[in-house]
């Protein structure tokens, strides 16, 4: 079968193959070559973890070196979408994406629609989200939920090398501002990836696992561990059905449905923060579309209403565990009409 | 001595690990004949239907429904009345699952391989070594795991190959031209490549236009014709499931066109969903397909029926058809030479050697040992 790759080395081959292919796509950010101002080789850095290296030698001045200035960058990445280029913006972690808010939300978001349609904003802006890195609490963070709140936004975040290579194309080739969000806990993950170019929609959930009982809803690192729930489940005797959402904007709702409609019990997992979480919106429009379908309660299961701890001990405590997704599960198979 | 024979899990398809055994369709005391379904196993691809390989009283169920386990492994036993319980306890108790053949031989004869042929890299199983040759030939947006019940089982007499055709499954993504007989050409070089001087054609559905216009341009590489659920004997063809193919995006679009394909549509696993969608996602796979099937059969009619003239080759013809098949219609077997051996099967749609694996490898091991 197809050769096996990580997820960081799926991400390189994705932004690889489309540099190849269209001249007009461009990737900028902070020490992504050789970092400015570093000693020796240009090459010799290729991002803060590695993911561009080997890039710059291939495609030279398409490769920028950003100062750390993130509102700069990043609004240079939007107005260079609006004249024609593809770029590809790194941002490190998306804790950092505050700075540039105005050219995201404000200028990125809003150009198709004050423009009445007729511009486009071709920008991926991508950035390592989630907690388990020992970063702390300013290096750390779900941010997926602000930028789905924002119209204008396309918004992904994978779980798997197949996913990820087959997304960043597709959000590459789309004609809208993407947030790309890549896990950082997840960048050795390994996985069979074809080695040609493909795409994935934008806006099409995964079933990764079937099953009739109840759906477990989710994105990101938190698919393995509800996958890895749903194992320990089934082994009960309980048969859980995982969707994968991989983008969060636009969002496939009607697979969420489907799903309920056949189990009719839900349980929504995030590692973001509870309050207006993707989990808290995923339950009130299943709740509001599809209520006659639920058997029970609804069970959200997503990180605590604080910052990410520093200490390991509470970080593994803050993340949700395939442990507390069981006892979710659990409470839903127990509850209300049983 | 009495004999004990044991029920195992199959391989399908070079890729098969493990199986879940769904159901037995046989109780324990039961006689059991040749051919009989005995029990349904579900892989990653697809659920299938074992059916016994040789008669025998069913005296064990070692493995209950639900269990998942590796190919070779003990499911059940089989022995005469004759044989104690005692016995058969001992055969389960010193029942070792075999090593899996790849790691055997070394991987070489089991696993894929590729080769250039004209600048296209394609891939191809071969498997068996008996002197005589068959080549299958996969239909339009398939690829040789078509073959996953097929392949075994003519490889324990025959040297089998197996392609995927150019633009298709995992090689190259080009076309060597448009036509049945630029196809046709593409495998004389293929085989002239695997050095096989001649073969046994068998083509399913686009892959049997392409066997049959072999044996009229190339009559001296074809040993004799096997036609199943076959184009090229007639024009209609359905568009809907053609033109739907090529154009489907997501799951959601692909899963009822792909449940056409078939007579029972809960044959259709996530899995076998969810490769088709991988394919068709590689850059160009759309456009490459749109080109072939507005090449070969625009608007629901077929441009080119090979097959009609096959009288002409002279050569040995054997036609299969699932008696509900939506795609081609089964009307067209009456269109087979007078010569032909033209067969029906009940209970099958368009995929007819996945559905009813059995009865299509006996029959093609009969016309092929002619």
């Amino acid at each position: 079968m197809a050769r096996k790759i990580s997820i960081k080395e799926a991400i390189h081959e994705a932004l690889d193959q489309e540099m190849a292919r269209d001249p007009r796509v461009i990737l900028m950010g902070e020490d992504i070559v050789g970092g400015a101002g570093s000693p020796g080789e240009r090459d010799a850095w290729g991002g803060v973890l590695g993911v561009t290296k080997g890039l710059y030698a291939k495609y030279g001045e398409r490769l920028l070196d950003t100062p750390l200035s993130e509102s700069a960058y990043i609004g240079a990445a939007i107005g260079a979408a609006c004249c024609g280029m593809r770029p590809v913006a790194e941002l490190m972690f998306i804790d950092f994406m505050g700075v540039c808010f105005d050219q995201i939300f404000n200028q990125a978001a809003k150009f198709k629609y004050m423009f009445g349609g007729k511009a486009e904003t071709p920008v991926v802006i991508r950035a390592m989200v989630g907690a388990g890195f020992r970063a702390a609490a300013q290096h750390s963070q779900m941010l997926t939920p602000i930028f789905t709140h924002i119209p204008g936004l396309k918004v992904v975040c994978p779980s798997t090398p197949y996913d990820c290579k087959g997304l960043l194309i597709q959000s590459i080739r789309d004609n809208d501002p993407v947030i790309f969000c890549e896990h950082k806990a997840l960048y050795g993950l390994e996985g069979e990836v074809p080695e040609a170019s493909y795409t994935i929609p934008l806006g099409e959930a995964n079933v990764v696992r079937e099953g009739r009982s109840c759906s477990i809803v989710t994105y990101g690192m938190m698919v393995h561990r509800a996958a890895e729930a749903a194992a320990t489940l089934a082994r009960e005797g309980v048969d859980c059905e995982v969707v994968d959402l991989r983008s969060l904007s636009p969002l496939d709702l009607d697979t969420v449905i489907e799903s309920v409609e056949k189990t009719g019990r839900l349980v929504c997992v995030d590692e973001a923060n509870p309050r207006c979480s993707i989990a808290a919106d995923i339950s009130a429009q299943v709740a509001q579309h599809a209520f006659g379908a639920l058997r029970a309660q609804i069970e959200m299961v997503t990180a605590p209403h604080t910052p990410v701890p520093f200490s390991p001990v509470l970080e593994d405590l803050y993340l949700p565990g395939a442990k507390q997704i069981a006892e979710a599960v659990h409470r839903t198979m127990s509850g209300a009409k049983g | 001595m009495a004999v004990i024979t044991p029920i195992v899990m199959p391989k399908w398809g070079l890729a098969m690990k493990e199986g879940t055994l769904n159901t037995w369709l046989v109780e324990e005391g039961a006689p059991i004949r040749v051919g009989q379904a005995i029990m349904e196993v579900e892989t990653d691809k697809i659920t299938g239907v074992v059916e016994a390989g040789d008669a025998g009283l069913l005296r064990r169920k070692v493995a209950a429904p639900g269990q998942t386990l590796p190919v070779k492994a003990l499911l059940g036993v089989m022995a005469g009345a004759d044989v104690s319980d005692a016995d058969v306890d001992a055969f389960v108790a010193g029942y070792v699952v075999p090593i899996a053949a790849e790691t055997e031989d070394g991987g070489a004869a089991s696993s894929y391989q590729f080769v250039a042929v004209d600048g296209i890299r394609v891939r191809y199983a071969r498997r068996g070594g008996g002197a005589r040759r068959v080549l299958l030939l996969h239909g339009f947006g398939g690829d040789l795991d078509n073959w996953l019940f097929n392949i075994d089982a003519l490889a324990e007499g025959d040297t089998v190959v197996a392609l995927d055709l150019p633009g298709h499954g995992q090689s190259d993504r080009a076309l060597p031209g448009r036509t049945l007989g630029d196809l046709a050409r593409f495998v004389t070089r293929f085989l002239d490549a695997v050095e096989i001087p001649s073969v046994h054609a068998v083509g399913h559905s686009l892959g049997g236009a392409i066997a049959a216009q072999l044996a009229l341009d190339h009559p001296d590489r074809v040993d004799s014709v096997a036609l199943i659920a076959s184009a090229g004997l007639g024009e209609e063809i359905n568009s809907v499931y053609t033109e739907g193919f090529v154009a489907a995006q997501s799951r959601r679009e692909l899963k009822p066109l792909v449940e056409q394909l078939f007579a029972k549509p809960d044959l259709v696993t996530r899995q076998l969903l969810d490769d088709v969608l991988k394919y068709k996602r590689l850059d160009g796979v759309s456009e490459l397909l749109s080109e072939l099937g507005g090449g070969l059969f625009p608007h629901g009619r077929q441009r080119e029926q090979p097959g009609r003239r096959l009288g002409e080759s002279g050569k040995r013809v054997l036609v299969l058809w699932g008696a509900e098949d939506r795609i081609i219609p089964v009307k067209h077997a009456s269109q087979a030479p007078p010569s032909a051996t033209v067969k029906i099967i009940e209970g099958a749609g368009h995929m007819v050697q996945l559905e009813k694996a059995g009865e299509v490898n006996t029959l093609l091991g009969k016309h092929i040992a002619g």
